[in-house]
C-alpha cells in the first residue's frame, strides 16, 4: 500500500509540473551527455596513448657527410644505451623507397626528390617513450647527427587537442549540471509547496521523515534517470553519426571507440543522474520542509 | 504524564522570553486549560510538547520521555502518541472526512484494512456518522472540527493537545466540541487545551493554569477564567 502510495505521488508530482519536469530532464540529459562524452574521450586518449606509444620511434637522422666511423660510434652508443628496446637502421635507398611508396599518388612530388635527398637514419624504440629527453641528451652531442625527432612530440599535440575538447566538454557538463541542480531544487520546492497541507498533516500525525520525503526525492530521481537515458541515447547517436559516418576520415588516426565502452556510460550516467538528483532534492527538502 | 521543569524559551531576536522559568506537572487523565492573553506564551507550551521548538533552558518530559534531548529521527514516532487539534482545523480540502482521518493512519503505516475498521468507528464517536463522504467545504465549522478531533484521536493517543479549538466556532458549537473533548478525556486521554474562551472555561470547571508574560500566575484545580 505504502509503496503504491509513494509511486502514485511521484507520478502525480512529475505530471503536475510537467513543463518544469521537462526542463529538468533536458538540462540533466545535456549535462550527462557532456559528462559521458568527456569520460569517453578520456578513455580514448588513454587507449590511444597505449596504442601509439607502443608504436612510436625516435628517429636519428644522420648528416649526408657522415663518416663510417661516426656511424659506427652512434650505432654503438644506441646499442649500449639502457633506455633502448630495439633499433633498426634505414639506408638512403630504403628511405627513398619508403618515401616513394608513401607518396605514390603524387608522382611530381616524388620526382622532385633525388636519390640522395633523404638522409639515412636509425629508428629506435625506447623501453619507455617518456624517457625521450634523457636518451636524446645521451647522443645529441655526437658527431654526424643531423637531427633527432621524437614522434611522441607530434602525437602529444594531437592529445593536447583531445584534452582541450575533453576539458570543454567537462566545463559544459559542469555548467549544465549547475542549471540542472537549480531546476531540481526549484521543482522540488514547487512540489513541496503544492503539497504543503499534506506535509503539515503528515508531520503532525507523526509520519516518518523518509515517508514524507520519499515521494519528492523519488520524483527527482525518476527525472534524473530519464535524463540519463536520454543523455545516453544522445551519446550513442553522436558516436554513430559523427565518428562512424561524418568524421570517418578521423578514425584512421583515432583508435576505434568500442561500443562496449559507450554502453559502459549507461550505468555511469544513470548513477550520476540519480544520485545527484536525489541529493539535491534531499538537501532542498531539509531546508524547505525542515523535517 | 507531562512535566515542565524550569522551562525557559526565548525565540531568536525576541527581547524577552516567551516562557520564563515555568514548572508544571500534569497527571495522566487530567483535563487542563492554559489561559492567558495573546502573546502570553501559552501556544509555546503546545509547541514545546510537540517538539516543534526546543526549550532554551529546562526540561520537557512527555509520557516519561525527555523531549528535550530526543534525537530528531525519533520525533515522528513520538508524535504518534499525541493527538493535535487546531483553531483552523487543518483538514485536507480535497479529501472527504473519511479520507482525512484515514490519511493520518495510512501515512504512519497502517493498512487500508485497519482504516476501514477504525475510521467509521471514530467518526461515529465524534458524531459524524453518515457524513463520512462529505468534503470539508460541505461541512459546517463544528463538523470540520469534529473531523479534526477524529483524526487526532483515531490513534488513541495518550495526550490530546488542543490549540484554541473553539476559536473559529460559535458558542453553541463550541460547547458541543467541548463535550466531545470531555468524552475523549473520560476514556483516560490527557487533554491539554489552550484557549481564551472564558465562557467555556467557566462552564467546564477543570484545572486552569493562567499564564501572563511567560510566567504562571495561577494554577487552580477547579478554576474559572477569572
Amino acid at each position: 500500500m505504502r509503496l503504491k502510495y509513494v509511486l502514485n505521488e511521484v507520478l502525480v508530482g512529475l505530471w503536475r509540473n510537467v513543463t518544469m519536469t521537462i526542463a529538468m530532464i533536458i538540462t540533466m540529459s545535456v549535462s550527462l551527455t557532456m559528462l559521458g562524452a568527456s569520460v569517453l574521450l578520456y578513455m580514448q586518449v588513454d587507449q590511444m596513448k597505449n596504442y601509439y606509444y607502443g608504436e612510436i620511434e625516435v628517429s636519428i637522422f644522420l648528416r649526408t657527410d657522415v663518416t663510417d666511423a661516426q656511424r659506427q660510434a652512434i650505432d654503438q652508443a644506441i646499442s649500449s644505451s639502457s633506455l633502448v628496446a630495439s633499433k633498426s637502421y634505414e639506408t638512403r635507398a630504403q628511405a627513398l623507397a619508403r618515401f616513394q611508396e608513401l607518396w605514390k599518388d603524387q608522382p611530381d612530388f616524388v620526382k622532385s626528390i633525388g636519390p640522395n635527398s633523404l638522409p639515412e637514419s636509425f629508428r629506435v624504440k625506447l623501453k619507455d617513450p617518456e624517457q625521450y629527453k634523457t636518451f636524446a641528451d645521451q647522443i645529441q652531442s655526437m658527431q654526424g647527427i643531423q637531427d633527432i625527432i621524437d614522434q611522441r612530440a607530434l602525437l602529444d599535440k594531437v592529445f593536447k587537442i583531445f584534452n582541450a575538447i575533453q576539458v570543454m566538454a567537462l566545463v559544459v557538463a559542469g555548467v549544465m549540471a549547475l542549471a540542472a541542480l537549480l531546476l531540481v531544487g526549484n521543482t522540488i520546492q514547487v512540489a513541496a509547496y503544492s503539497k504543503r497541507r499534506e506535509v503539515a498533516v503528515m508531520k503532525l500525525v507523526g509520519a516518518s521523515n523518509w515517508f514524507i520525503q520519499a515521494p519528492f526525492v523519488l520524483e527527482a530521481v525518476v527525472a534524473g534517470l530519464i535524463g540519463a537515458i536520454l543523455g545516453f541515447v544522445a551519446l550513442f547517436a553522436g558516436k554513430l553519426v559523427l565518428l562512424d559516418h561524418r568524421l570517418q576520415a578521423l578514425t584512421t588516426i583515432l583508435t576505434p571507440i568500442h561500443n562496449s565502452n559507450v554502453w559502459l556510460m549507461l550505468p555511469l550516467l544513470a548513477g550520476v543522474g540519480a544520485v545527484v538528483s536525489a541529493v539535491t532534492a534531499w538537501v532542498t527538502l531539509r531546508f524547505y520542509l525542515k523535517v | 504524564m507531562i512535566q515542565l521543569e524550569n522551562v525557559t524559551k526565548t525565540y531568536p531576536k525576541a527581547s524577552r522570553p516567551s516562557l520564563d522559568d515555568v514548572s508544571v506537572g500534569i497527571e495522566k487523565g487530567e483535563f487542563v486549560f492554559f489561559i492567558g492573553p495573546s502573546g502570553s506564551g501559552k501556544s509555546t507550551i503546545i509547541k514545546l510538547l510537540l517538539h516543534e521548538v526546543t526549550p532554551t533552558r529546562g526540561k520537557v518530559v512527555v509520557n516519561t520521555k525527555d523531549v528535550t534531548s530526543m534525537r530528531s529521527w525519533k520525533i515522528p514516532h513520538f508524535r504518534r502518541s499525541i493527538g493535535c487539534v487546531f483553531q483552523d482545523f487543518r483538514l485536507l480540502p480535497n479529501r472527504t472526512a473519511y479520507e482525512n482521518v484515514a490519511f493520518a493512519l495510512e501515512v504512519i503505516g497502517k493498512t487500508k484494512a485497519v482504516a476501514r475498521r477504525v475510521v467509521p468507528e471514530v467518526l461515529e464517536l465524534v458524531g459524524l456518522g453518515g457524513k463520512e463522504h462529505r468534503y470539508p467545504h460541505e461541512l459546517s465549522g463544528g463538523e470540520q472540527q469534529r473531523v479534526a478531533v477524529a483524526r487526532a484521536f483515531v490513534n488513541r493517543p495518550l495526550i490530546l493537545l488542543a490549540d484554541e479549538p473553539t476559536g473559529n466556532l460559535d458558542p453553541d458549537t463550541s460547547i458541543e466540541i467541548m463535550r466531545l473533548l470531555d468524552r475523549i478525556n473520560r476514556t483516560g486521554t490527557t487533554v491539554v487545551m489552550v484557549t481564551h474562551d472564558s465562557n467555556i472555561v467557566n462552564q467546564m470547571r477543570r484545572r486552569v493554569i493562567e499564564i501572563e508574560s511567560g510566567s504562571i500566575v495561577r494554577d487552580q484545580a477547579r478554576g474559572v477564567y477569572g
